[in-house]
């Protein structure tokens, strides 16, 4: 049996534990239904021309977990902030681990999907948010709505802000044998409240993981949110990440994805901008190697005047790794005086890596001002020999000019221990001790 | 210290250098000057081991060995040092980590611990109190919007601070205003010694009035054609170089 089938047999069992009564359900059967009719999306569709699905859906993937499975924190410490405190949700082989955890119900409510799709005291915000902005006929993010069951729950009321970040992991422990996760969840963010996440998936096994996860961000007028994903998972792990960010007048979000490991990463990142002064941000760090493949599909939706996207995607590929950029920003008519900028810049450390980078720009507004700019180059041999004749190796100086070409995108981290944390993850990932924390 | 015989070096299959013999002596100062386009550069690069020029014969020597074969890292650890006519600017990293690292690769090149915080601190503190560098100057990153001034002086703090043995300065008079002028020359004229040596590429003959060169040598088409004391350098400020072209049309 084919994934697709054998995802479409296990939806009868999954109804069996989840209350078919819930108004939710009916939108899980209307998402199953899309997702029966389209299926995984193939090389034949555009969006999907450099990121084939074909390997993963011939692997087995156990739908559900078996049992529940356990970690003790000194062994995972490492995948978390530790170095500051946080608020965390945080997930193992799909279920949520209190044990782990540190939610709150203090003047926010940062816990759990589970429990706000089924406690009447959340019906209100999920009839007014769940799946309002995440797509009704993508195919993935449809297969994940209609196994939405479990994830990130995260609501900061009006002129709120929670006391420290909040950080969602999501582990996979490999006591399956290969396991697909379906992690869902709903970020609202009220009326000049602000919030700041660190999201994760680790795997902590060589056996397979897939994870199709469905993320929507709410921000109304005048909230603030940051939000970052590390995406530094096992060889043997492959991450379909679907967010969809809704943003109300003078909104500021900002979206930072620092890709440095995985298997098959693809990110659906999507920006609707319902109001206007709305600022959104993307800003990406990759750096490849191997066999791996990330692949940014953006959006920007531009459909009220006088807003600003602004596109920052920096890629180092080495090896045999293969990195896609699409980069789609839409300006309706009535989107006047929008400002949009994209770029995405790129470095192929090898001759077996590439890069394919496309703009996608669909502009009906006539007053605007949009720009994009894609490069791809090789490090600078002049740079590099001046560092070379400072004493500094080779391997040194290249790690050096890598770091400092993807230097204004981690100058936009606001939490410092996060930016420490991603330059040495950096360092680690280019094999390089330079002597100081980068 | 160092010895230069019959160089020839090219870029892309086009000789630039066409066999230079040059011998510089611990302790003196030599200027190399001459137009646009004669090859300064290419000398400067060659011996601090660029291998984007090929050498294509004869051989340089430092202390008595071959360099042919040896990486531009390796130079530096050895005692060469290049102050670049356009230093590189380097986003995200200080100038004091840029100089804690690199004094670091060097001490690990010879076996050498880390060198401790403390001395690493009073070091910079000294070197840069040599150059009239602010301490604030040392958290930017390194060259990163720094004007022509403070790249060039810059680039002699990072000379102070890597103590070479020979010291090749290449243009690191133009940009300079009188002031930023005389602060670098002053600090280059405190760091020269008996057991060290200079090079000075220059296009003008205004440094020179503050390092005084022991030889000047003119090059022209990738070759020296003249040589002499401090006294040439007077000459070609004032006869130019076009007397240069007619000398070799002859």
């Amino acid at each position: 049996m084919d994934l697709k089938d054998k995802l479409i047999s296990s939806f009868m069992a999954f109804e069996n534990n989840v209350d078919v009564e819930h108004p939710v359900h009916d939108v899980r059967m209307a998402a199953i239904k899309n997702f029966e009719e389209k299926g995984f999306p193939s090389k034949k569709e555009e969006a999907w021309k450099y990121t084939s699905l074909n390997s993963l859906q011939k692997i087995d993937f156990s739908i559900f977990p078996r049992e529940e499975n356990t970690l003790e924190y000194k062994d995972v410490k490492k995948y978390f902030l530790h170095e500051i405190d946080s608020y965390k949700i945080v997930f193992v082989d799909g279920i949520y681990s209190s044990y782990l955890s540190e939610t709150t119900h203090d003047g926010v409510d940062i816990c759990l999907m589970s429990a706000a799709l089924t406690k009447p005291m959340y019906k209100p915000v999920i009839d007014v948010y769940f799946n309002k902005v995440a797509s009704k006929d993508e195919s993935l993010t449809t297969l994940n709505t209609a196994f939405s069951r479990e994830g990130a729950y995260i609501y900061i009321p009006k002129n709120k802000m929670p006391k420290k970040p909040i950080e969602i992991i999501h582990f996979a422990t490999g006591n399956e044998a290969s396991i697909l996760l379906q992690p869902r969840s709903l970020v609202v963010v009220e009326e000049n409240a602000e919030v700041q996440i660190i999201e994760r998936h680790q795997s902590l096994t060589s056996n397979d993981t897939l994870t199709n996860a469905v993320t929507e961000i709410f921000a109304a007028k005048s909230a603030i949110v940051d939000f970052y994903k590390i995406q530094n998972d096992a060889a043997t792990a492959s991450l379909i990440d679907n967010t969809y960010v809704d943003q109300k007048d003078k909104s500021v979000v900002n979206v930072h994805t620092f890709s440095f490991g995985g298997k098959l990463t693809r990110n659906n990142l999507n920006f609707y901008q319902n109001g206007e002064y709305i600022d959104s941000t993307m800003n990406g760090v990759t750096i490849l190697g191997e066999k791996q493949h990330v692949d940014h599909y953006t959006l920007v939706h531009h459909m009220q005047p006088n807003c600003e996207s602004h596109q920052d995607y920096k890629g180092i590929y080495g090896d045999s790794s293969i990195g896609v950029f699409n980069g789609k920003i839409i300006v309706d008519k009535i989107a006047q005086k929008t400002n949009a900028f994209q770029k995405n810049n790129n470095i192929l450390i090898s001759d077996k890596a590439s890069i394919n980078s496309k703009p996608q720009l669909e502009i009906f507004a006539d007053d605007v001002k949009c720009s994009h700019g894609c490069t791809i180059g090789q490090l600078d041999e002049d740079a590099l020999f001046y560092l070379q004749s400072r004493g500094i190796p080779k391997k040194e100086a290249r790690a050096l000019l890598m770091y400092a070409f993807a230097n204004n995108v981690l100058e936009s981290v606001r939490i410092p221990e996060l930016k420490t944390r991603i330059n040495k993850l950096i360092a680690k990932k280019l094999g390089v001790n330079l002597g100081f924390d980068l | 210290m160092l010895k230069i015989k019959d160089l020839h070096a090219s870029v892309d299959d086009k000789e630039i250098l066409r066999g230079i013999n040059l011998e510089v002596k611990a302790g003196e100062v030599h200027a190399i000057m001459g137009p646009n386009g004669s090859g300064k550069s290419t000398l400067a690069s060659v011996i601090a081991g660029n291998e984007r020029f090929e050498v294509t014969q004869g051989s340089i020597e430092l202390s008595g060995e071959d360099l042919e074969e040896v990486s531009p890292e390796e130079r530096a650890h050895k005692g060469v040092f290049l102050s670049f006519q356009y230093p590189v600017e380097i986003p995200g990293v200080s100038v004091t980590n840029f100089m804690k690292t690199a004094i670091n690769e060097s001490r690990k090149a010879k076996g050498l611990e880390d060198m401790p915080a403390k001395d690493m601190l009073k070091l910079i503190r000294e070197k840069s109190e040599l150059l009239e560098i602010d301490r604030k100057f040392l958290s930017r990153s390194l060259n990163e919007g720094f004007s022509g001034g403070e790249k060039k002086r810059n680039e002699i703090f990072q000379m102070a601070m890597l103590e070479p043995k020979i010291a090749i300065l290449d243009e690191t008079d133009s940009g300079l205003d009188i002031d930023a002028l005389r602060i670098v020359a002053s600090g280059v004229n405190k760091l020269k010694s008996k057991d060290n040596a200079v090079i000075l590429i220059t296009h003008y003959q205004r440094l020179l009035e503050y390092i005084v060169p022991d030889f000047v040598h003119v090059l022209h088409n990738g070759k020296i054609v003249k040589s002499g004391g401090k006294e040439l350098a007077l000459e070609l400020e004032e006869k130019g170089y076009d007397w240069l072209k007619q000398e070799t049309a002859v």
